[in-house]
């Protein structure tokens, strides 16, 4: 299950926030999309789940062209997206945030398994699961965000600044989860994140962004290394 | 600017002039509605300048027309008030009705804002039952004289409704328009623009929309006493919800942020009746369809118009120009 | 006892009030559009159900019928206006009023059909019980047979309602699309098709407080009667004073208002009909602008 975007232009009204994007993330593989404010990487990524329209360019998963299928419907195919700033509904409570995720399988029995399967990776979730979710941490709600996405048994995650607004050392747990998830899901991993070192040091790969544009692409360890990223992004 | 507000007040002048030989050339019933035409641009002027620049809405305009004929008629008959005054009665007593809403208003926001004002237009026509001295549901009799004999025998009464009516439209569309293009105009659509950033350059928003809404119900109470001058009386049932509609839906096919639009919403109103009993008299139908065929026609006009001439035709077509001028330079 | 024909009367009354109340929140949920039509559809419903109890002879067949039929007319409504609406006139001066502009002319456009359908005719709705009103220790009441059972039938209705939003996945899905329909839609729900669906539970309420309106009252139905200009208003009031997004709100506002325009018409002056409740919603817009349960000062600009 790969995910290769060619080409990718977006546009907001005027402006060009995507521009010329290619970039391939392989099955199983954990990329990081990391650059500064307004470098288009939730532009990208909510291109990637149907959410916003390109103006032109390809994104193909799974060999398949899937440029203009609905949100909705890209969920169906495997692609999981968590929104940016703990994507929960505040109104619901955990259970039903959990509930959400599963909800289009029109499976009761498989929605409580899944629950299940979430509160042994998340147990902190299990503790609150019928409290309103506004109740809850803001590490807390990131775990329940990444939960809802689980429970549709992605092939595809897209995570968009987990790490946006966290204690650091919240930011290191959800780091260390994300990267054995996608290991034991044997998931493929898109996240965006402006904690460039914390990223890097679990993807796979690492992909530059700035001003729309794809400006390095490697091996995670690599852009760790490469002395111009160092200097721009991580700050030494 | 000092000259293009001379030459606003020379075509209003010449617009005069022109009204005043067509009246003269049109048989009764035309100058008649001449004179519905003018009560309505009035009517529909102040709600774009509500609607278009302050960006409130009232759905209870109507009743503003009534607090104004209610005020005038009064006037008439208690005072024996000269009618000059009576109207400028009107205008005062509406505007404090205006007042009172808009300080009210001006703590709401859309739908909430609309409710409000459509409880008040259904509500406050059917207050004037509570007391006596505007007579029930039989409502005043106002009557505004016959024309002074200076002009004429042939000099008819309509016709002189129709003077009056204009004259008040010229006179209050010129005052609008300065209104508008005044500090005032800039800072209503500086609020409808962004609120926050109106703020914080420093506009009292709301001072600024309770001032929208005293203006504007000033002029509605100006239509609603001329309105109430062209029927003879004044009475709770002249003053339906569907009046408040119909301005709404003038302005809106109008255009609601064109003020010299007016003139086509009022045109359109006035012609719905009359094309509608046309249509009803083509395909005979029976009285049930022809008394209800115009406020249909009213209301499937205002749909059509919010979902595809959002901005009304004068300004679609200035946005067309506009387009082409790009295109082609 | 004119204290409890007074009490009994306007928890009737509001109980109707809620259910329209009801409707309007449905709506405000799905589509953040406040709909001055909900009334126009509910007279709408209220006409199927009285051909259906003309032609059907049972008040009880009936108001599934004009349940069903005030559905289809909100679905209706929702793909076809309301969708073009958010197409067509989201931006420009007219964004902001676009939406309150579009549902009175649906209001005026239902009026004025149903008026040249049904207008003039002798259209009249008989209740499945009497309303003649209980009589205790030799005192009759107003609280009629009636009037229970509209009760009664509001309050099962209420509670199949909160069973749906609080137990099943489709009240789940419309929860979830009104609070955060983008998150609905990452989750899989096609939010489009639950907003339909909104609207269509919106219509069926209506419809039934369109059919204990008229049995309620005098059992005669007209697109002009005082009735359902009173539906009109006061489903808004009943909305606002809950607090537009809560239907528990919905459903206090509705009582709230019944017993306090039935103790003014009693105690004060009956003349009081129509400026009592818009006296009743600048009070609580004053002292309480979010509503008794909304939690934003949204009605702020």
């Amino acid at each position: 299950m790969t995910l290769t975007v060619s080409n990718l232009t977006v546009h907001h009204g005027a402006i060009c926030a995507v521009n010329q994007v290619s970039l391939t993330v392989p099955a199983g593989k954990l990329a990081a999309i990391i650059g500064s404010n307004g470098a288009g990487k939730t532009t990208l990524l909510r291109t990637l789940s149907g959410l916003k329209h390109p103006t032109q360019g390809e994104i193909s998963w799974n060999g398949e062209n899937i440029v203009g299928t609905k949100p909705e419907m890209l969920v169906r195919r495997g692609i999981s997206h968590v929104g940016e700033g703990k994507s929960v509904v505040p109104e619901l409570t955990v259970k039903e945030n959990l509930e959400l995720g599963a909800i289009w399988r029109r499976n009761n029995q498989e929605s409580k398994e899944s629950i299940e399967n979430v509160v042994s990776i998340f147990p902190r979730l299990g503790e609150r699961i019928n409290q309103r979710s506004d109740t809850l941490s803001g590490g807390e709600r990131q775990m329940l965000a990444i939960g809802r996405a689980i429970m549709s048994k992605p092939q595809l995650l897209l995570l968009d600044e987990p790490s946006l607004g966290l204690a650091p050392l919240v930011v290191e747990q959800i780091f260390q989860t994300i990267r054995d998830l996608t290991n034991s899901m044997n998931l493929t991993v898109l996240l965006v994140e402006q904690n460039a070192m914390g990223a890097l040091k679990i993807a796979d790969l690492g992909i530059v962004l700035n001003l729309g544009s794809v400006a390095v692409a490697g091996s995670a360890s690599a852009l760790i290394d490469d002395p111009a990223v160092r200097s721009a992004y991580l700050g030494y | 600017m000092h000259k293009k507000q001379s030459r606003d007040l020379l075509l209003f002048i010449l617009g005069g002039v022109v009204l005043y030989f067509l009246s003269g050339m049109v048989d009764e019933l035309r100058v008649y509605q001449g004179a519905s035409i003018a009560v309505y641009v009035i009517a529909i002027s102040s709600i774009i300048l509500l609607t278009g620049y302050s960006g409130q809405v009232s759905l209870g305009h109507g009743a503003l027309m009534a607090v104004g004929a209610y005020a005038a008629a009064v006037a008439r008959i208690e005072l024996q008030a000269p009618i000059i005054l009576c109207f400028v009665i009107a205008v005062l007593a509406a505007a404090i009705g205006g007042a009172l809403l808009g300080a009210a208003a001006a703590r709401l926001s859309g739908p909430y804002l609309a409710g409000t004002t459509l409880a008040l237009a259904i509500g406050l026509p059917s207050l004037a039952n509570q007391f006596s001295v505007l007579g029930g549901e039989q409502g005043l009799l106002f009557d505004v004289g016959f024309p002074p004999l200076s002009l004429g025998e042939e000099f008819t009464q309509y016709k002189w409704f129709f003077w009056i009516a204009a004259l008040a439209a010229l006179i209050s569309m010129w005052a609008v328009k300065n209104i508008l293009s005044s500090r005032y105009g800039r800072t209503w659509r500086a609020i409808r623009g962004n609120e926050v950033a109106a703020q914080l350059s420093g506009i009292n928003i709301a001072r600024s929309k309770i001032l929208a809404f005293t203006i504007s119900a000033g002029i509605a109470g100006l239509a609603g006493a001329l309105l109430s001058m062209t029927i003879g009386t004044v009475s709770p049932s002249a003053f339906p919800l569907a009046l408040s509609f119909s301005l709404l839906t003038g302005a809106v096919l109008s255009g609601i942020t064109t003020l010299g639009g007016a003139m086509i919403g009022a045109v359109v109103l006035v012609a719905i009746p009359e094309v509608a009993d046309a249509v009803a008299n083509r395909i005979g139908s029976s009285e049930r369809v022809t008394t209800n065929l115009p406020g249909f026609l009213v209301s499937a006009l205002l749909i059509l118009t919010v979902l595809f001439v959002p901005n009304g035709p004068v300004e679609q077509h200035r946005a067309r120009k506009a387009k082409k001028k790009n295109y082609l330079s | 006892m004119d204290f409890l024909n007074t009490l009994l009367i306007g928890i009737t009354a509001g109980s109707i009030y809620s259910l329209m109340a009801i409707s309007m929140v449905l709506v405000w949920r799905s589509t953040r559009v406040v709909n001055f039509a909900q009334a126009g559809m509910a007279l709408l419903s209220t006409y199927f159900g009285f051909e259906a109890v003309t032609k059907l002879g049972s008040f009880w067949i009936a108001l599934p019928v004009a349940m069903l039929g005030g559905a289809l007319v909100a679905a209706l409504v929702e793909m076809i206006l309301i969708r073009l609406l958010v197409k067509h006139s989201s931006s420009g001066p007219i964004a902001g009023v676009a939406p309150i502009i579009a549902t009175l002319g649906l209001l005026g456009v239902i009026r004025a059909s149903a008026s040249m359908i049904w207008g003039g005719q002798d259209v009249r709705i008989v209740g499945p019980v009497s309303n003649d009103g209980f009589t205790i220790n030799g005192t009759t009441l107003v609280f009629s047979p009636l009037k229970l059972l509209i009760l009664v039938t509001v309050l099962v209705l209420m509670l199949i309602l909160s069973l749906v939003f609080q137990k099943t996945n489709i009240g789940l899905a419309l929860r979830a699309s009104a609070y955060s329909p983008e998150i609905a839609r990452l989750s899989g729900i096609k939010v489009d098709w639950v907003r339909t669906l909104g609207w269509a539970l919106a219509g069926a309420a209506g419809a039934v407080a369109g059919m204990f309106q008229t049995v309620n009252g005098n059992g005669t139905l007209s697109p002009d009667s005082i009735e359902f200009s009173l539906l009109l208003v006061s489903g808004f009031i009943a909305a606002v004073i809950g607090g537009l997004d809560s239907l528990i709100g919905a459903v206090i506002g509705g009582l709230v208002l019944g017993l306090m325009i039935s103790f003014v018409l009693m105690y004060i002056s009956s003349g009081l009909f129509f400026i009592a409740p818009f006296v009743i919603l600048l009070l609580v817009l004053f002292i309480r602008p979010q509503g008794i349960f909304g939690a934003k000062a949204a009605r702020r600009a």
